[in-house]
Order: C-alpha cells, then sequence, then structure tokens
C-alpha cells in the first residue's frame, strides 16, 4: 500500500443496464492534492465520486480510498472521508448549530471537542451571530460554505465535492476556493468536480472525463501545453466536442 | 448508542418545528373521535316513512301513532293513495310505505288476522332492511297489544307465541359508541403511524440529505431506530389523547386495563411504523409513499372489522384480513374496553402482531441500502 496515494482507482466500471455511465477508468490522487475532475453534464463524474464515496457500487474494476478496498471497506472509508454532493444536505429546519452538531456527533466526535471547534468554525465564518438561525434563512453563499465546513468538520483524510459552487456568485466562489486551499494546506485531499473551467485552474492536477472515459489527466499547465491552448476552456471545448453522448 | 442520541435529538427537534405535523397530531384525533361517530351511526333513526291508509279506524290511527311515537321514524306523509306514497320512493323522499289496506280493523276483529302491506325503497340497502325490520317490530308489538285487549281473560292462549327476549352482553344499550370508538382510534393510530414514518424518510431523499447521511458511518439499524422512537412516542400521546377524549365526550372507559392496552399499542405501533419504513424503502417521491399507503390503509380500513364484521365475510376474505395488523388490534380494543379481558386473554393477537412487527421492520431493515 503506497501511503502517498490516497485515492487509486484501476479500471473501474460502473454500468447500468446497457449504459455504461464510467468506463475502465483509473487514476490516482496524492495526499494534500487537490484533484479536479471535470466533465460535461452526464460525462460520469458523480457517479465515480459515488462509487469512491460508498454509495455506489461498481461493476467492475479495483479501488482504494485512504488505503481501503471500496467493495469491501465501504463503511470504514466512510469515517475517513468527507462529502458534498451536488444537493444542498444541510437540514433546513435546523439551526447552523444544531447541523454541526448532529453531523459531528454522528461521526462520534466529543460533546466537548464539537463545542470548541463550533465555536471557532463560526467566527471564521462570521456566522456567530447566525448560529441559532434556521438554515434555510442563510444565503446560498453562506449555506454551500457552511456545507463544506460541515463536511471536513470531523476532520477528514479526503473530501470529496460534487460541484459544490454551482449557482454561487463569483465572490463567494473566491472564498469558497480559498477555504478549499486552507483544508489542502491542512492536509486534507480535496476530490472537486466542477463545470467551471477558472476553478480548474486552481487544482494540483485535473482529469477530464468525455463519455465515461478519462480523455486528459494531469496539471492545467501540461495540459494547455499539450492542447496548445492559451485557457482550460479552450482544452476543454476540444476534448468535450468529442462527446458523443447527449445530456 | 451516543449516535443513536444525536439521531434522536434531530429528529425530535425537526417534528416540533414543523407546524403542519403538530396539527395534525393533535388536531386530527380530537377531530376524527368528536365528529365520526356522531355521523357514522349504525342506528336508523330517521327512517322516512310514507303511510297510506286506507281504513281510518281507530286500530290503524293507533298503529300509526305508535309507529311515530317511536322515535325511529319520520312521518313524510301521511294519505290515502298508495300512489301519492310510492311518489315519494320515487323521488327517494321516503325509505318505507306502510300500506294499512281497508277494512283493516273490520278484518282483525272478525277474521282475527289481517294484512299489511310494506313496500321499501332499497337503493340505500341498510336503511332499507332495517327499516322494515324496525317496523315489523312495532308491527308485532302493537299486534301483542291487541291481543291482550281482546282475549283479556285468556283461558287458553289461541296461538302459541315464543317471545325472544335477548340480552346484550357486554355492550347491554347496544350502543355502537362503544365499539366505533375505540375502533376509530385504532385507525387514526395506524394512519398516523404508517404515513408520518413514511413520509419522513421519502422526504429525506427528495430533499437529498439522505445521500448526505448514506455517506456517513451511520448504522442502518441506528438511523432506522432514530425515524422510529419519535413516532412510536407520539403514537402514544395520540392513543392518550384519544383515551381522554373517549371519556370525557362519550364516557367510554375500558372495563379491562390500561396497561393492557398499552403493551398491545406498543407492539401494534411497531408494527405500523415498521410498515411506514417499508414503503419509504420503496417509494422516490411523497407521492409515491402516500399512493402506496393510502391503497394498503384503504384496504386494512375496509376489512378491519371496524365497519362490516369480519365473521360475515366470504371466507377468502377472513383469510385476509390474517394479514391485516388493524384488524388485530380492532378485535382487542373490543375484548379489552368490552369484557376487560386480559394480557393473556389477548395473547394469540399480541403474538401475531409481534410476528408483524418482526417481519416488517426487517424487511425495511434488510430493503434499506447505504450503497446502491
Amino acid at each position: 500500500m503506497n501511503n502517498d496515494k490516497v485515492i487509486t482507482a484501476h479500471q473501474l466500471t460502473k454500468q447500468f443496464d446497457n449504459f455504461i455511465a464510467v468506463d475502465h477508468i483509473s487514476f490516482e490522487v496524492s495526499r494534500g492534492e487537490i484533484f479536479g475532475f471535470l466533465g460535461a453534464n452526464g460525462a460520469g463524474k458523480t457517479t465515480a465520486m459515488r462509487m469512491l464515496c460508498g454509495l455506489s457500487l461498481p461493476s467492475s474494476g479495483e479501488a482504494t480510498v485512504a488505503g481501503l478496498n471500496v467493495y469491501t471497506h465501504n463503511e470504514e472509508i466512510k469515517k475517513r472521508i468527507g462529502y458534498m454532493s451536488q444537493k444542498f444536505s444541510l437540514y433546513e429546519d435546523l439551526t447552523v448549530k444544531e447541523n454541526i452538531r448532529f453531523y459531528a456527533g454522528i461521526y462520534g466526535m466529543s460533546n466537548n471537542y464539537i463545542k470548541t471547534k463550533t465555536t471557532q468554525l463560526l467566527e471564521q465564518l462570521h456566522l456567530t451571530n447566525e448560529s441559532n438561525s434556521l438554515v434555510k434563512s442563510l444565503p446560498l453563499g453562506w449555506k454551500q460554505k457552511l456545507a463544506f465546513s460541515v463536511a471536513i468538520f470531523h476532520e477528514p483524510q479526503i473530501v470529496f465535492l460534487d460541484e459544490p459552487t454551482g449557482g454561487v456568485d463569483p465572490v463567494t466562489r473566491r472564498e469558497f476556493w480559498n477555504m478549499i486551499y486552507q483544508a489542502a494546506a491542512a492536509g486534507i485531499t480535496v476530490f472537486v468536480t466542477t463545470h467551471y473551467m477558472d476553478e480548474a485552474e486552481y487544482c494540483n492536477r485535473i482529469s477530464i472525463m468525455v463519455d465515461g472515459k478519462i480523455e486528459a489527466l494531469d496539471t492545467p499547465t501540461a495540459l494547455k501545453q499539450q492542447y496548445h491552448a492559451t485557457s482550460m476552456d479552450e482544452v476543454f471545448l476540444q476534448l468535450a466536442r468529442k462527446a458523443n453522448r447527449q445530456e | 448508542m451516543r449516535t443513536l442520541l444525536f439521531i434522536l435529538q434531530k429528529e425530535f427537534k425537526q417534528i416540533f418545528r414543523d407546524p403542519a405535523i403538530l396539527r395534525l397530531i393533535f388536531l386530527m384525533p380530537i377531530i376524527q373521535l368528536i365528529v365520526l361517530p356522531q355521523a357514522a351511526d349504525y342506528e336508523m333513526k330517521n327512517i322516512n316513512i310514507a303511510i297510506t291508509n286506507r281504513d281510518n279506524s281507530p286500530y290503524s290511527q293507533q298503529l300509526t301513532q305508535k309507529i311515530t311515537a317511536s322515535g325511529y321514524f319520520n312521518l313524510v306523509t301521511y294519505n290515502h293513495s298508495y300512489d301519492a306514497s310510492m311518489k315519494y320512493i320515487e323521488t327517494d323522499a321516503a325509505d318505507v310505505i306502510l300500506e294499512i289496506p281497508t277494512q283493516f280493523e273490520q278484518h282483525l276483529i272478525k277474521e282475527n288476522k289481517a294484512d299489511l302491506f310494506i313496500a321499501i325503497n332499497a337503493i340505500n340497502g341498510v336503511k332499507g332492511s332495517l327499516g322494515s325490520a324496525y317496523l315489523r317490530s312495532i308491527i308485532q308489538d302493537y299486534n301483542q297489544q291487541i291481543r291482550n285487549k281482546l282475549l283479556q281473560q285468556p283461558r287458553i292462549n289461541m296461538v302459541p307465541i315464543i317471545e325472544v327476549v335477548p340480552m346484550n352482553w357486554f355492550n347491554p344499550q347496544m350502543n355502537y359508541k362503544f365499539f366505533m370508538v375505540p375502533g376509530i382510534l385504532v385507525l387514526l393510530l395506524t394512519m398516523i403511524g404508517a404515513n408520518l414514518t413514511a413520509l419522513n424518510i421519502v422526504r429525506e431523499k427528495e430533499i437529498g440529505t439522505i445521500e448526505q447521511i448514506n455517506v456517513t458511518p451511520i448504522k442502518k439499524h441506528h438511523f432506522i431506530l432514530g425515524k422510529l422512537i419519535p413516532f412510536w412516542v407520539l403514537g402514544f400521546v395520540i392513543i392518550t389523547i384519544g383515551f381522554v377524549i373517549a371519556k370525557l365526550v362519550y364516557g367510554i372507559v375500558p372495563i379491562g386495563s390500561f396497561i393492557t392496552i398499552y403493551i398491545f399499542a406498543a407492539v401494534y405501533l411497531l408494527a405500523v411504523l415498521g410498515l411506514g419504513l417499508l414503503i419509504s424503502t420503496y417509494a422516490a417521491t411523497q407521492q409515491q409513499a402516500m399512493l402506496i399507503s393510502f391503497f394498503l390503509l384503504m384496504i386494512f380500513i375496509l376489512l378491519g372489522g371496524l365497519y362490516t364484521s369480519i365473521e360475515s365475510m366470504p371466507l377468502w376474505a377472513q383469510y385476509i384480513t390474517k394479514l391485516n395488523p388493524v384488524a388485530y388490534f380492532i378485535e382487542v380494543m373490543r375484548m379489552v374496553v368490552l369484557k376487560g379481558s386480559n394480557l393473556s386473554d389477548i395473547l394469540p393477537q399480541l403474538l401475531s402482531i409481534l410476528l408483524f412487527a418482526v417481519v416488517l421492520n426487517s424487511w425495511a431493515i434488510y430493503s434499506y441500502k447505504k450503497r446502491s
């Protein structure tokens, strides 16, 4: 087991009836890396991520997360990862504090630790005054930042983010990415899917999925050179044009 | 164990923050228990009768008076032609016609025999047949009166008469409310229990929070217990409200012990909540969950033995009621409330319902998958 590779996938595949959502993908992610997972809608990003998180059983292929096999140790993996889904996943009818407490509690954190860490977190997010308001009353950008903070509250090794900045304004997106950098600096590996090509530039390495396959995988700079492009946007368009799959 | 506490805390907070659920839990029992037993009345008190009296004798008038004074009938027309009465039947204004033929009194006295004619509007079958039954018993009663008058000092009774004097055990006044109220309470518990659980989990599916839960190391049984326990507790609140209303409004106090009822209810609620859970694992949306539970509850209620007695159902339907948890609780309620049965009397039902609880919940836990 290579300790530096926190995620490995080898020929990982997910098939639904006659439809191959994820088609024999292979890649590795190193500790502390920000790994961008790009692709058009329906390219298979979310399905691939769900297999790694233990939400979806792979049809074939191998994968490990935090050194653990996704087939056999999926519940063990869950203790070591954080996940923020495409859909907003905090409870809107609970307050900010209650949400944090609930998720921290089910990860088995101690009451005292939850308390101190919550105070710290709320200060960082400037949410101290809102700590007892219902989550549904917060603006979307704040909700997303809170959801991310909750996803890494239990200090996982890896955090999976599925289009975390969808529908969020540019300023908040910027702030959000600062939070991602902070998490990465603290040693959390970040696995993030996105549509935004400017966000792709923030990643250490990116993979681009087309029709369930990984078509390109490298650092943003290397990819731009390889495709003779000036921006990630161009790289993406060149690759995405090859797609046959409709949404 | 600690995980479970965190889940319970969250579930209770959410329930108490939802005004719709609170209203449902407190208002539904109050309204249903106050309104339904009054309205869903088995006794027919307002049978509309049309009397065609072609005799106009003192006897025929006495009979008419006896009928109208009985309290069951509503005299809509009193006339001398059958056709006129028939008009009332045709427009549904009358349920029964009693025709007293000409020379009714004469025949009765001279020939010791007279005919009466009863016509029934069978569109509302229950009302019609009950109406005719009441009418017959009033006429018989009247017949008896006349006999007694005519045969002042009977040397021998001309015609032997068998008189049946029924004695209604356990519910001497045959007050239908005594079995309706506990029965409705059972239905309430079933509806609220199954629906709330099913909707609660499906709602998490719809919002997407269930995925966040599934990606945590939470144990399946913790999650399911966390969902069950709050509604289980609410079930006890509902049944308690129900018995308070039964006492205050109807003066119904179980002859048997409350402990027996609550023990049975505890297991019954587990079965019903398990059903809700099971529905939620198969339904993707709240609409689907509603439709499935509506379908099942409809069958459970109609085959539950509250509105029609199970013994009078065809044999195949009686077998179906063996699969109906509602039928067991209604039976137990009647046994405990009316007969004062104790725990050992209801043991067969208790064991059956325990089997339901085990099967439904295991099935639900089995089919709830954290990974697809």
